[in-house]
């Protein structure tokens, strides 16, 4: 029997976008165990809601993360909402379920442009960033930002999207979905792309259930479970299917989020078909009072937001956890086994965001 | 087969412009850019003030001053949707960037000076006329009780 080494990966490393710290037990060149630790970007945005009151809280939920900037202000909005009794209109509704949508597809182009990266092929990279990039002009058309949209609010949402814009955002869908088409065949049939992903990191359905892990990566490997089918905001309305893998391996982790890009872009044209006229929001009165937990579906998984107001303009307790953290286990799993020269792109298959996880 | 595939995206790369835009790109009409304040306009009432959620502006109503500190602003646009006299609005453009940490303080002007002063006047003769009208209608009051 070979003698253990410890390798410490992280939190710089250069596939890794954020910061987390594994120390890989290894003999050989095989891992034998991983220890992950985080904490190198806390926040400690939770604690906030002392200082800003229970509206200027969307503003800090939005800024939770960067790429599901959308989701977080969503959820939040969803949980105060329940609390204070308002039912926001069905167009404000259907809004969020478009914008959130889009935020899907930028961060499944965003993941396998990092993807790609990942295992050097460069030019793959770019084009997928380069068709994400549509995606970001259309969210700083219609909200006013690239990346923070800021347009959630606590009773609605806080601008509008003019129906004619509505109509040419698919026009540029239709373009965006021919140039997705591209890559994904190169991305699903290139026999380099796939000797770097089949076969590697699988993890049973048994396994990913048990684990509690979320999103695509559980349904990689033949759970589908998705919460969009509860049918939260608008999500009832439109025809939402959760998109499953077999085998959870990386290729089936890639596969499903490739199907999902396409299923946004399908649910983008319904919601766009069915999207009353009317008004975007309604009033708030008072301040919220009672607990509430609400779940929504993340580009990255299932996100958990829990609120807890006493009546009073402060909030007295916020809780968000996030998918990267319910995932994280199932990445220790699957990392065991697997050679060290796949370890990178094992961890950038869970679309890991440490931002998010640590608040 | 895929790779073929790739190729022709190369090659209409390689004969195509670039994809990256020029700095100076045009920004769509709600990009959320940086405050600005119409100060021929702005009464001080502080409303910017309270719903800054990063609490980057302050009023100073005495002074008559508005300062904003750019790099605390976190561009929401809070502030825009909550002005009463509409003074405030977004510029498309971003703050540039810079060494320190700036306050950018706005006086208010010789325009905004004069109209205050002649709303205040506007006041004071109307509450002067309140009085009157209230003294006479008193006078005229207790002369109809005495008669």
């Amino acid at each position: 029997m070979a003698a253990k080494s410890v390798i410490p990966f992280g939190p710089q490393h250069p596939v890794l976008p954020e910061p987390i710290h594994l120390d890989l037990v290894m003999e050989d060149e095989h891992v034998v165990e991983a220890i992950p630790s985080i904490g190198f970007v806390h926040r400690g945005l939770e604690k906030l809601v002392e200082k800003k009151d229970f509206q200027e809280m969307v503003y800090v939920a939005e800024r939770i993360c960067g790429i599901c900037s959308l989701g977080h202000g969503l959820g939040y909005c969803d949980a105060v909402e329940h609390l204070m009794d308002l039912e926001i209109p069905e167009r404000a509704k259907f809004l969020r379920v478009i914008w959130s949508e889009m935020s899907r597809i930028h961060s499944h182009l965003l993941w396998l442009g990092l993807l790609a990266d990942a295992f050097g092929f460069e030019s793959l990279h770019m084009q997928a960033w380069r068709i994400r990039e549509q995606v970001l002009d259309m969210f700083e058309e219609s909200t006013g930002g690239r990346v923070i949209f800021s347009v959630m609010k606590i009773g609605g949402q806080r601008r509008d999207v003019p129906q004619d814009m509505l109509k040419s955002f698919l026009e540029r869908f239709e373009r965006m979905e021919e140039e997705v088409k591209v890559i994904a065949r190169t991305f699903m049939d290139d026999a380099a792309v796939q000797s770097r992903l089949k076969g590697i990191g699988v993890l049973s359905a048994d396994q990913a259930e048990a684990l509690g892990c979320t999103g695509p990566f559980l349904r990689a490997s033949g759970v589908a479970r998705d919460i969009r089918s509860t049918g939260y905001s608008a999500y009832g309305d439109v025809h939402v299917e959760p998109i499953t893998g077999t085998v959870g391996d990386s290729y089936a982790r890639c596969d499903v989020r490739i199907r999902e890009i396409f299923q946004s872009f399908e649910i983008i044209r319904e919601a766009v078909g069915k999207i009353p006229e009317g008004p975007v929001e309604v009033p708030v009165k008072g301040f919220p009072s009672g607990e509430y937990m609400t779940r929504i579906e993340q580009p990255r998984g299932e996100a958990l937001y829990y609120v807890k107001a006493n009546g009073k303009k402060f909030i007295e307790r916020m809780r968000v956890r996030t998918p990267t953290f319910a995932n994280l286990p199932g990445l220790v799993e699957m990392l065991k086994g697997c050679e060290l020269a796949d370890v990178p792109i094992l961890i950038l298959t869970i679309d890991p965001c440490i931002s998010c996880t640590e608040r | 087969m895929a790779m073929i595939n790739m190729i022709g995206t190369e090659l209409k790369n390689l004969f195509s412009k670039p994809a990256t835009r020029k700095q100076e790109k045009e920004y769509p009409e709600n990009t959320r850019g940086h405050v600005v304040n119409d100060m021929d306009v702005c009464v001080f009432c502080g409303a910017c003030m309270m719903r800054c959620p990063s609490r980057a502006i302050t009023v100073d109503r005495n002074a008559k001053t508005w300062t904003i500190h750019p790099m605390s602003c976190i561009q929401c646009r809070a502030c825009v949707d909550n002005c009463p006299k509409k003074c405030l609005s977004m510029e498309k453009r971003f703050t540039e960037p810079g060494p320190e940490k700036l306050a950018i303080t706005c006086h208010q002007t010789e325009k905004a000076r004069l109209a205050e002063e002649a709303m205040k006047k506007a006041a004071a003769e109307k509450a002067a006329a309140a009085l009157k009208a209230k003294q006479e209608a008193e006078a005229k009051a207790k002369a109809e009780a005495e008669a």
